[in-house]
């Protein structure tokens, strides 16, 4: 008899659940398939919580949690599988290396119940794999940030959890490295296909990673789709923020032209005005307008000929050079900030008092609807 | 010097800051982590002897050691003799006497604790007691060392509870503290001050040990 070799099921960890917390209540009804989902909003807005809830670190209210078909909790029967036997990885931001075992003794940690020989099979294949077997002897005190970075992640996947949590474990790390242990993550999930859960607050590590996003605010999930769909248009103010707008002007709608598609606000710090795409409000009402500093050009002489609808006067305050950005804050009725490379700063002689203009294309602009 | 009282007080010194330990552990781990509201009785409970004078203590021992008391009545029926006035009787004592020095210690360096690494021990798949083996104990060396040498030496210096529970019986129940106030009482000065001498080098080499370790761990001194 030829057996057919079955396709992994595919476990869907599903999450139905209310937490009352000092600030807020927890509220998430969610399905996360197998892959990457990530999970991105301000701090304070339940993002740990919600993994601890996953975890079993933490109970909810009311509600339940299933991964495929084991449940985890379901408050209705007063049930809680102990976080012993939910076989997940979980990595805290804090990654929480046991600090008085080595590298070695903490990947080994979580198989205990193995075999010595099938143990130590398994230890040399994760050190290998995540490039870390020259550390195997060193205690975490004396590793770098991204070494031990890689051995919390070893830690969680050499038990092969059927599901992964990852509480911003590559905070801190720069772009490069970042990039080399998201792929070690990838392909460990092109081979082992579990739900993994991404919390992040980092525009940069959402860009790295690139798949399914769902924003999460105040204990509830909120947007989902492509990160770049909604971090370029995020709807609320801390999305805005968390998403990288420097710029988040309080205005006042002036006119609407729904035949060109696009309305005029006045900024309510010195009366600026600006062009910005419709949107589904009222003359009058008070909104708030989102603008990246790196969507803004600077001129020194006042241009003329150009497609951008909102030219502003102002003058340079000040210029910050953060690493190979120069952050320049022009005072127009509005303070603005503003990003240019350092050549266009020497090229345009760019000084503190020196009056300047501004260029922003409407569709730079984006209107945040909810506070 | 009274050589007999300075053994008799070690060994009532060893015997009950170990086995302190063994009680104080499980203790310390349940008060450190447990999220029950009552706590506070129980917490209030084992400060007591830090407040109460050691006669009060020693008094309430003393009646429950009788003969119509529970434990004396208990320990006769079992082991054929009362238990007021003997070693044993000391030992039961003195665990009561020193217990906040042993747990005290151990709570404080329970609850400094990263809880993130006993949530990582968990998820990796470790029982309660496989955490507190491999996680807890490792990383409180500390608090574990102060607590015995604080109960130790808490133990080696005692006299209400003694003279109360034990009496004065050489060899038997007459301590360092219970001997100096003998000879002090007969007016042998010098014997007192020898054995009390021994007693404050002692108590100064134990402390100086602890809180050069470290002071993290409880002290009535302030945080360096």
């Amino acid at each position: 008899m030829v057996t057919m070799a079955t396709p992994l099921e595919a476990t869907t960890l599903s999450v139905d659940i209310r937490k009352r917390l000092a600030a807020f209540e927890l509220q998430i009804q969610h399905e996360f398939t197998v892959g990457f989902t990530v999970i991105f909003g301000p701090s304070g807005s339940g993002k740990s919580t919600l993994l601890d809830c996953i975890a079993g670190l933490m109970k909810p209210d009311v509600g339940r949690i299933d991964l495929g078909l084991s449940p985890f909790f379901d408050a209705a029967r007063q049930f809680s599988l102990p976080p012993q036997k939910r076989h997940i990885g979980y990595v805290f931001q804090s990654l929480a290396l046991f600090p008085h075992l080595s590298v070695e003794e903490n990947i080994r940690y979580g198989l205990d119940t193995l075999r010595e020989e099938e143990r130590r099979e398994k230890v040399g294949r994760v050190l290998g794999d995540f490039h870390i077997e020259q550390l195997s002897g060193r205690k975490p005190a004396e590793l770098s940030g991204g070494e031990k970075q890689r051995v919390a992640l070893a830690r969680s996947l050499v038990t092969l959890p059927q599901l992964l949590l990852l509480d911003e474990p590559l905070t801190g790390l720069d772009a490069g490295l970042r990039r080399a242990i998201l792929e070690d993550l990838r392909s460990w999930n092109a081979a082992h296909r579990t739900p993994i859960l991404y919390v992040t607050h980092n525009r940069d590590e959402v860009d790295a990673i690139g798949e399914r996003l769902i924003t999460m605010e105040g204990g509830r999930l909120g947007q989902s789709g492509a990160p770049r769909n909604i971090l370029d248009a995020p709807q609320t103010v801390a999305l805005a923020q968390a998403a990288g707008f420097e710029n988040l002007l309080g205005a006042r709608v002036k006119t609407l032209r729904e035949t060109d598609g696009v309305m005029r606000i006045v900024l309510e710090d010195g009366g600026t005005e600006l062009e910005i795409p419709l949107a589904a409000v009222q003359a009058g009402e008070q909104v708030k307008v989102a603008i990246r500093a790196g969507d803004i050009l600077v001129a020194v002489e006042e241009p003329r000929g150009l497609s951008a609808r909102n030219v502003i006067r102002g003058t340079v305050e000040s210029i910050e050079a953060r690493g190979v950005l120069e952050v320049l804050k022009v005072q127009a009725g509005t303070l603005f900030q503003v990003h240019v490379t350092p050549g266009a700063l020497r090229t345009l002689q760019l000084v503190p008092g020196k009056p300047v203009w501004l260029v922003v294309k409407t569709h730079s602009c984006h209107l945040v609807t909810q506070p | 010097m009274s050589l007999d009282a300075i053994f008799l007080s070690l060994r009532l010194a060893i015997t009950v800051s170990l086995l302190l330990l063994i009680v104080s552990l499980p203790l310390a781990y349940w008060l450190a982590f447990t999220q029950w509201r009552g706590k506070f009785l129980l917490e209030s409970i084992v400060a007591l002897p830090l407040v109460l004078p050691p006669t009060v203590l020693g008094f309430y021992a003393l009646v429950a050691m009788g003969p119509r008391g529970v434990l004396g009545k208990f320990w006769t029926v079992v082991l054929g003799h009362p238990l007021a006035f003997t070693f044993s009787g000391l030992v039961i004592a003195s665990l009561f006497y020193s217990l906040p020095f042993a747990v005290q210690p151990l709570v404080a360096s329970f609850e400094s604790l990263d809880r993130r690494l006993l949530d990582a021990s968990a998820i990796l798949g470790a029982s309660q007691v496989r955490s507190f083996l491999r996680i807890v104990l490792p990383l409180s060396w500390p608090g574990v060392i102060t607590a015995v040498v604080l109960s130790f030496a808490h133990t080696l210096g005692e006299f209400g509870v003694v003279l109360m529970v034990g009496g004065n019986l050489p060899g038997i129940t007459r301590t360092i503290s219970i001997d100096i106030y003998d000879r002090t009482q007969a007016l042998d000065y010098a014997g007192a001050h020898q054995t009390a001498l021994l007693l404050l080098l002692v108590s100064f080499i134990v402390l100086s040990i602890v809180y050069g370790i470290n002071r993290r761990v409880w002290s009535p001194w302030p945080h360096r």
